[in-house]
């Protein structure tokens, strides 16, 4: 890799959006460690790490709070860049080129691609699924708002949920592992003119044209 | 083997079996049998449950019917219910059911726990708590299709009634058996319970209640607390005994099939990121994207 001025990176993430991310990273790997303790006797032991089983159920939903209006308030800052178009549902029917290294014959993306704008939908989808039965199965404080009937749709629903925001997250991280120069995009807010012009090519134009307007001069 | 009991038939959260090999040689255990065409609804049962458990419920206030406490509490491990019933001659019927766990041969509880061992189930049949492994989640409770197991304000565990097993294990029959002043509650085999629920039924049925019969749900696969009703055919009349209960469809596919496939989806997930890499390698930045980029910025 070539050696970079500081100049030349580019900004994806500011400081503010990359500690909001890690809070909501930090305490979706609590939930899930702590929710798969209590959904499968294998990974009973989990409940270890959080101080035993009593206190497991204790921290999971309060957690789960955390997680919620954390993640609320990132997804709101990223609304507008993650509305799909034409150009993303293209790229999602192309997505075996994607898998493939074949990025150069799927449309360009904006900031971020049509991928990563479905999970980003989706995100939100199980995160209010989530709070919401998990608000039901909250028996310590709830226990007298729902019925029966309510509470056990709600379980199944919760675990359902969470099993498919797991693997959502699976894919998310394996892709931000795959994809070099992703991560540290999250850790240090940069990339590279390369990764930003290979992977959101639309992206890197509209920065480049909105430099240009603004110092009427290509950088150097 | 000192301290270990080799008699568990289920325990909750475990999938291999635990120690099974002391099973009674009545292989449908044990069963508590309530006639309640006997019962009286002096509620000696449930001070003596109170008694032997050592349990004290807060004092509540009389709100104008019989039924005290309003409802089973984690103190209160049996209640008895009042319900006043006209019937189609015009004549009232005070049908009294001593309510508590019906020790479900599959117990809804038990299935919905996610803590191991909180529940278990004795060769007997009994189904018993042990609260020290109890998380307080109360997943029982959405569990059990009679809404027995009540989580405790306290300590945020859950009771219920134990059936005595303290009692059963070393011989003896059930508190609230040993002090029912009219021998409505009888303890015994399963066996020996159907068939003196057998000989009540023939008794009722003299007397002309035609529908008596034998309360022992098969959609749980029967139950070690069994009721003899006078009307068998409308359980319902007995403060909303269950018709058919059964463990419900949503906690059984949450606690079924959900769990392993699930979990084996999961592994699938990160396997096939695992060998994406391996097979296609990693996506990278070469220095001819970094060279085209910089020319684009010029062009």
């Amino acid at each position: 890799m070539p050696d970079f001025k500081d100049r030349d990176l580019i900004v994806r993430y500011s400081a503010n959006q990359r500690t909001n991310h890690w809070i909501v990273a930090i305490t979706f790997i609590l939930l899930a460690l702590s929710g798969l303790a209590l959904f499968h006797p294998a990974f009973y032991w989990l409940t270890n790490l959080f101080g035993g089983g009593q206190w497991t159920r204790i921290l999971h939903p309060w957690i789960g709070v955390v997680m919620f209006v954390s993640f609320v308030i990132f997804a709101a800052t990223m609304w507008r860049s993650n509305l799909m178009d034409k150009r993303d549902w293209q790229w999602v029917k192309q997505s075996r080129d994607v898998v493939n290294k074949r990025e150069d014959r799927v449309p360009e993306s904006g900031k971020y691609n049509g991928g990563q704008k479905l999970l980003y939908f989706l995100q939100i989808i199980l995160l209010l699924g989530l709070i919401i039965t998990g608000i039901i199965m909250w028996r310590q404080y709830f226990w007298a708002f729902f019925p029966i009937g309510v509470i056990r749709v709600a379980s199944l629903l919760h675990a359902f949920f969470a099993f498919v925001l797991i693997c959502a997250i699976i894919i998310h991280i394996y892709a931000g592992l795959w994809v070099k120069g992703s991560v540290r995009a999250m850790t240090r807010g940069t990339v590279t003119p390369g990764w930003a012009w290979k992977h959101h090519r639309a992206w890197w134009r509209s920065l480049r044209d909105q430099r240009r307007r603004s110092t009427d001069t290509p950088i150097e | 083997m000192a301290l270990q009991s080799l008699d568990i038939q289920r325990r909750s959260a475990t999938t291999v079996q635990p120690p099974i090999i002391r099973t009674p040689a009545t292989n449908s255990g044990v069963a508590k049998l309530i006639d309640t065409s006997k019962c009286i609804g002096c509620k000696a049962c449930q001070v003596a449950c109170m008694e032997w458990n050592d349990t004290r419920d807060v004092i509540g206030s009389n709100v104008g019917i019989y039924d005290n406490p309003m409802d089973l509490t984690s103190e209160s491990w049996t209640l008895m219910r009042f319900a006043e019933y006209e019937n189609p001659n015009g004549n009232l019927e005070w049908l009294i059911r001593k309510d508590g766990c019906m020790h479900c041969e599959d117990p809804g509880c038990l299935k919905a726990c996610p803590a191991p061992g909180a529940i278990v189930q004795y060769t007997n049949g009994i189904v018993d708590f042990h609260q020290e492994n109890c998380i307080g989640c109360g997943y029982c409770i959405t569990g059990c299709p009679f809404d027995i197991p009540r989580v405790s304000p306290a300590d945020n565990r859950v009771y219920k009634c134990t059936l005595c097993s303290d009692r059963v294990a070393v011989g003896q029959e059930p508190a609230c058996v040993k002090t029912c002043p009219t021998g409505a509650i009888v303890f015994g085999t399963k066996e020996d319970m159907i068939l003196h629920a057998q000989g009540r039924i023939e008794d009722l049925n003299s007397r002309g209640f035609d529908n008596a019969g034998l309360y022992d749900p098969p959609g749980v696969g029967g139950t070690h607390v069994m009721y003899v009703l006078h009307h068998a055919d409308q359980p319902g009349l007995y403060s909303g005994l269950p018709e058919d209960p059964q463990i419900s469809p949503s906690v059984s596919l949450w606690k079924g099939l959900t769990k392993p496939i699930a979990v084996g989806i999961m592994a699938l997930t990160a396997l096939t990121g695992l060998f994406h890499y391996i097979r296609v390698g990693p996506n990278e930045v070469s220095e001819e994207d970094e060279r085209r980029a910089r020319e684009d910025d010029y062009a």
